[in-house]
């Protein structure tokens, strides 16, 4: 009480004078001395009013959207529940669902492959390359620079009816026909996925590995612990939370990716893209597609969600492990 | 030899690996010179023609032009919004900080076909606008903004902030401090930016797609040349060219980079 009274009167003292004087410019200029937070949003706000505009509007308009209906030209905007019913009604309307969990499989099964195949380079930058380590990292990032467009449609170039395999074998007399199983499927939708984001992965495992303290892995020597176990015990619970970064960086853009499977995929390896596009567009169901994009988006959150809960209990125990 | 003696099994399995990431796509210079329209081996003999008839196509020249233009303009744009919200964000504690950059890094993990139709609701139904280059440019910002901010925060989390106060104290109001302070040091940063945010516009195929009008972009021209078996050819000719001219992009953003890490390191050592 003592403490606070001083303050508070040295507070009022003044403040009636100043209240009656003081313009509310110079109060407005106070606050904005005083306050941090103040000066940031101003200078954000260029950026935050074009992004609301061009991001924010558009997110809210699909969620709007998809609580309305398509009357043929027009939108009946009574708010319904009735296009996630329809979307997620397993026995009128199954492809929905059915396209939105082969689009998890075939982005899972990429992430995969991406994440197996990637782990080895990262060990390898980490701890063997000595030399040269930037001539290697500038080497697998050029890759990530070139066009997304160009990587897939060199998979329709190698894969196609008329691609490079096909013609081949027939120029080589191996075959009459092109082979059809090559274009056109799931498979390679997932392999052109798996080429197209390679490099991605490599980086966030590098770094986690790089971070890694080399004596940790001396201790285990110490131990008596072999490479493999020392592998097992000390590097890969430690690279775990790159790993996992670089498997969702892979992930959540391949779930709803649209061009590889236009491109490469046909009628049976379409991807949940292609089906809300098609809603838009030929389908004139609009709000069916705003409801599919929202329902996608909640569906990839919730596993991302899921899946970083269930690493996380690990990734601290294994650092307990190591710390003891 | 000495590679494998050197690096062991590992070093075998990342050549192979360079082998899968590169191989795919030299395809594409390496049939752009063969003598025949069907991509086979093996390659019957070198010819220019695919280069002569790309270059006489008027349609990819316009689409070649209107690309240009918009990522020129978008990667300006974009590094501005992403300085001042990087400068924001790593200078001022901001209350809420946490939702918002959540906000604006949004673009990276929505689908971008979500993104596109959105734009489309937003622009067409809502607001009545046109289609034009313009709506493809608006939304290849809003793309953009969160790899130039991500380019930006590192940077400026990479000098020193004493500096920018040193420069206060000896008299300079924030203006003057972003000019002689601020801006030489993230100039590296800047550049890196703005050759990420252009290539990312000019390589961009959905959001263009669906948001241009009568004008198309490069990537919407070489996607509707994919249909045709003839044109592929000129497509292949077309797409090394691309892969030549963004080969160049990252050689110069990497030299860039390493000049301005110099100049940093003497200034703060």
């Amino acid at each position: 009480m003592t403490t606070l009274q001083p303050l508070r009167e040295d507070r009022a003292g003044p403040s009636p004078r100043t209240a009656a004087s003081e313009s509310l410019g110079r109060r407005l200029r106070l606050a904005w001395f005083r306050h941090d937070g103040l000066r940031g949003y101003a200078l954000i706000s260029p950026t935050l009013l074009a992004m609301l505009l061009l991001l924010g509007a558009p997110l809210v308009s699909l969620v709007v959207l998809s609580f309305w209906t398509q009357t043929y030209f027009e939108f009946d905007t009574t708010p319904t529940l009735r296009n996630y019913a329809k979307l997620v009604d397993w026995q009128d309307t199954p492809v929905y669902l059915r396209t939105l969990w082969r689009s998890l499989l075939m982005a899972g099964a990429a992430t995969t492959a991406v994440v197996l195949l990637a782990y080895p380079i990262a060990y390898f930058l980490a701890f063997r390359v000595k030399q040269h380590k930037m001539v290697w990292l500038v080497l697998i990032t050029v890759p990530f620079w070139t066009s997304y467009l160009l990587r897939i449609f060199a998979w329709k170039v190698i894969l196609g009816f008329n691609g490079l395999i096909n013609s081949s074998l027939i120029g080589l007399g191996l075959i009459e026909e092109p082979l059809e199983f090559l274009l056109y499927n799931q498979a390679a939708v997932t392999i052109t996925l798996a080429h197209a984001w390679a490099a991605y992965a490599i980086l966030p495992i590098y770094v986690s590995l790089e971070k890694i303290d080399r004596s940790l892995l001396e201790a285990a020597t110490d131990l008596g612990k072999g490479p493999v176990e020392g592998f097992l015990k000390v590097t890969l619970p430690l690279s775990l939370p790159g790993t996992i970064a670089a498997a969702l960086l892979v992930f959540i853009p391949t779930v709803g990716d649209y061009v590889t499977p236009t491109l490469v995929g046909g009628s049976s390896g379409l991807m949940v893209g292609n089906v809300i596009q098609s809603l838009f567009g030929k389908a004139n169901d609009a709000p069916l597609g705003a409801a599919l994009s929202i329902l996608t988006m909640g569906v990839v959150t919730l596993l991302v969600c899921a899946l970083l809960w269930a690493v996380r209990p690990n990734r601290s125990g294994a650092e307990l492990q190591v710390r003891r | 030899m000495i590679g494998e003696r050197r690096f062991g099994g590992l070093g075998v399995y990342a050549l192979a690996y360079l082998v899968f990431l590169y191989g795919p796509v030299l395809l594409l210079p390496l049939f752009s010179f063969n003598d025949s329209i069907y991509i086979t081996f093996p390659l019957k003999g070198f010819t220019l023609a695919w280069y002569r008839q790309m270059a006489e196509n008027t349609q990819l020249v316009l689409a070649l032009q209107a690309s240009l233009k918009v990522a020129v303009a978008v990667a300006v744009v974009s590094t501005v919004l992403g300085l001042i919200a990087a400068k924001a964000v790593t200078r001022y504690r901001m209350p809420g900080k946490g939702p918002l950059l959540g906000f604006l890094m949004l673009p990276l993990v929505v689908p971008s076909i979500v993104l596109a139709l959105g734009l489309l609701v937003v622009l067409r139904l809502a607001l009545g606008f046109e289609l034009s280059l313009l709506t493809v440019a608006a939304g290849h910002v809003m793309l953009c903004v969160p790899l130039a901010m991500l380019v930006m925060i590192s940077r400026l989390e990479g000098f020193d902030r004493n500096l920018e106060e040193a420069a206060a104290d000896l008299g300079l109001n924030p203006w003057q401090t972003f000019w002689r302070v601020t801006f030489p040091l993230s100039w590296p940063g800047i550049m890196a930016s703005l050759l990420l945010c252009f290539s990312a516009s000019f390589d961009e195929y959905v959001i263009a797609a669906f948001l241009t009008g009568n004008e198309t972009t490069l990537p919407v021209f070489i996607f509707s040349q994919l249909r045709f078996p003839q044109k592929l050819p000129g497509v292949l000719a077309l797409g090394s060219c691309i892969l030549i001219g963004s080969i160049l992009l990252v050689t110069l953003a990497e030299r860039l980079r390493r000049k301005g890490l110099q100049p940093q390191t003497a200034v703060a050592p």
